[in-house]
């Protein structure tokens, strides 16, 4: 583990160093858990989520082959969709068929009860990488805030 | 940064040995040798990395306030010819296509708004949309957006936000030509329905100055500009928007440098060649992007000037300057002794035109363009004017800020929000923040001395100072 990566546990998200950003990173048993769990870390910059209800969702699909773009696009297409439609996200789904990705997330419309965090513009391709290490997929990259 | 990789070219500038059989443009860091190690390793490692690209012209460079970026380092200057097959990287402009900061000059001295200080700062903080997930009053459908991305500032003020006085005073007159909303995505307009007017988070701030030190006497009159004048500066940048121009390009330029077999060293300088359809679409959109952005702040001075209103009746706010800094645009330098066009990249680096440059509104045109750099809620920040560009060798272009000395990670780990709040409380500094953790985040402590990132500008010759302002007052989103 890197200096200054944190991590609750095996398997779920983390924060890695950058001077001005912050480096997510998501881990699990699948592709698609480790892309879950860096959205997790992501969106969780912007807002506890144990703070909010799931009463609001979306779904989205998209091809990309390349897994790291996969990881980029998952990540900004999350944040594009949920300024959409104006929500704060809490939970997150993902299926994979070949190069098509299925995906959809869950939350509630921003309102002043919510703590605010610091907005993310977007997910970078600096230190983006994807790769299954001893048996764990691990995605991760680089968001600007 | 390890700086036995550099090698000193004068007091203020340095550069890195080309190593045998390397293929590469010089590359010029600017500061002195505290700056310099305050920098991280990384930020050598990625202006090395410009300077490889295809057409550079002359050198990859950094500014005092560089730090570690995406693709391009923050405080990275790089140009680029078309004639020899030069790119254009969403890398080298960012997500936040034209942020920068718009500088109102009020009619007050310190004195006499420092009674109203309090209601002042709550009157902008409820006026002014801040803060992730916060919407404007606007509201704009994706078809009626394309006349803000044609017409950037300008129309805003045909909307009745703010005056043609401001426009003079706006990089550009406030539209920059060669907008193509047709490259804009339909989510990228969706994505900025509501954002019309809005702050945003991060480092985006709009804060009441004092002016506390002037600097160039002359330059400050040209500027109308006082000891203890009321200033108030606004940083932010094109939104959702322009976040969205960043993501869509950065995927898709990254395809297209692989599919026209440009080596790049990273892919995150994702890039197409300047000529090449790929490079025309992410030129017109990034255009729209910034004139997006000059509506944007448009639209927060008008609300500023709101608020003034409300609580001082008598201020009069004028635009002093409005200037991004994190651009590609096209422009005439003189290139290894010739005048030519290239496409210079700027990202955390500001424009520094000097004097009898003909893009200067004319009462600017002796002194030179102002140059606004914001430093951090608690110590203070410059206004510094543009020099000729026999001093200033890096595509007219200075430093945007303090740059940060410390990540955002680390700041959480050091400071609480509420408790950083309260000191520069007592230190008469008032602070409204929608996000208690985005606070600490951007304590002044986490960012480097703004003072010596202008003096070294100064003496690096890429600008002069020419007044110091001190927060009175601060947004936060």
């Amino acid at each position: 583990m890197e200096s200054g990566e944190r991590s609750d546990r095996p398997g779920c998200s983390a924060y890695f160093e950058h001077d001005a950003d912050f480096g997510v990173a998501g881990r699990g048993a699948t592709v698609e858990e480790a892309f879950i769990q860096a959205a997790q870390a992501m969106f969780a910059i912007m807002v506890e989520p144990d703070k909010l209800r799931d009463d609001a969702q979306f779904a989205f699909e998209f091809e990309e082959p390349d897994l790291e773009l996969a990881l980029i696009v998952w990540l900004n297409r999350l944040l594009a969709e949920a300024r959409r439609n104006g929500l704060a996200l809490r939970r997150f789904a993902l299926r994979r068929d070949g190069p098509r990705w299925l995906g959809a997330a869950w939350g509630q419309r921003w309102d002043d009860s919510l703590a605010r965090g610091t907005e993310v513009k977007g997910a970078t391709l600096t230190m983006l990488s994807v790769r299954l290490t001893a048996g764990q997929w691990e995605a991760r990259c680089v968001v600007d805030v | 940064m390890d700086l036995k990789r550099l090698q000193q070219l004068d007091e203020f500038r340095w550069t890195v040995p080309l190593r045998a059989a390397e293929e590469r443009a010089p590359v010029v860091l600017y500061g002195t040798v505290e700056l310099l190690e305050s920098m991280d390793d990384k930020v050598l490692e990625q202006a090395v990395n410009v300077a490889k690209l295809p057409g550079i012209a002359g050198s990859s460079m950094v500014m005092p306030d560089g730090h570690w970026g995406y693709g391009f380092p923050i405080g990275g200057v790089a140009a680029f010819d078309a004639q020899r097959g030069g790119i254009v990287s969403a890398g080298g402009v960012g997500f936040d296509i034209s942020c920068g900061i718009r500088c109102l000059r009020t009619n007050l001295t310190w004195p006499q708004a420092a009674p109203k200080i309090d209601a002042l700062a709550e009157a902008l903080f409820r006026i002014i949309p801040a803060g992730v997930g916060s919407e404007g009053r606007l509201r704009l459908p994706p078809e009626e957006l394309d006349e803000v991305l044609s017409g950037g500032a300008q129309w805003a003020v045909e909307q009745g936000y703010g005056t043609a006085e401001d426009l003079a005073c706006i990089e550009d007159g406030g539209r920059v030509e060669g907008a193509k909303p047709e490259c804009v995505s339909l989510l990228a307009k969706q994505r900025q329905e509501g954002e019309m007017g809005t702050l945003g988070s991060g480092n985006h701030y709009l804060e009441v100055q004092v002016v506390e030190r002037v600097h160039d006497a002359a330059a400050a009159a040209a500027y109308g500009l006082f000891q203890d004048q009321v200033l108030v500066s606004i940083h932010c940048g094109s939104r959702g928007l322009g976040h969205q121009v960043g993501t869509d390009y950065l995927v898709s330029l990254a395809k297209a440098a692989q599919r026209l077999g440009i080596q790049l060293p990273e892919r995150e300088l994702a890039c197409a060649p300047i000529a090449s359809p790929e490079g025309q679409q992410y030129l017109g959109a990034m255009t729209a992007a910034i004139n997006c952005a000059l509506a944007n702040r448009q639209i927060l001075a008008h609300l500023t000037r709101t608020a003034f209103a409300r609580v001082l009746p008598d201020a009069v706010l004028e635009t002093l300057f409005d200037v991004s800094h994190n651009t590609c645009k096209c422009e005439t330098h003189v290139v290894d002794g010739k005048e030519q066009q290239v496409y210079v990249h700027r990202k955390g680096a500001t424009r520094a035109f000097g004097p009898g440059h003909p893009a200067l509104p004319e009462q600017y045109r002796a002194a030179g363009q102002p140059v606004i750099i914001g430093g951090t809620m608690g110590t203070g920040s410059y206004i510094l004017a543009g020099v000729d560009e026999k001093q200033n060798q890096a595509f007219a272009s200075a430093c945007h800020g303090a740059g940060r000395a410390m990540s955002r990670t680390q700041a959480l780990k050091r400071w609480r929000g509420d408790q950083l709040l309260q000191e520069l409380k007592h230190q008469g500094i008032l602070i409204r923040a929608h996000s208690a953790r985005g606070a600490a985040e951007e304590a002044p402590g986490a960012y480097k001395d703004v003072d010596s990132v202008c003096e070294a500008t100064e003496k690096a010759g890429l600008a002069k100072r020419v007044v110091h302002m001190v927060p009175r007052a601060c947004v936060k989103g």
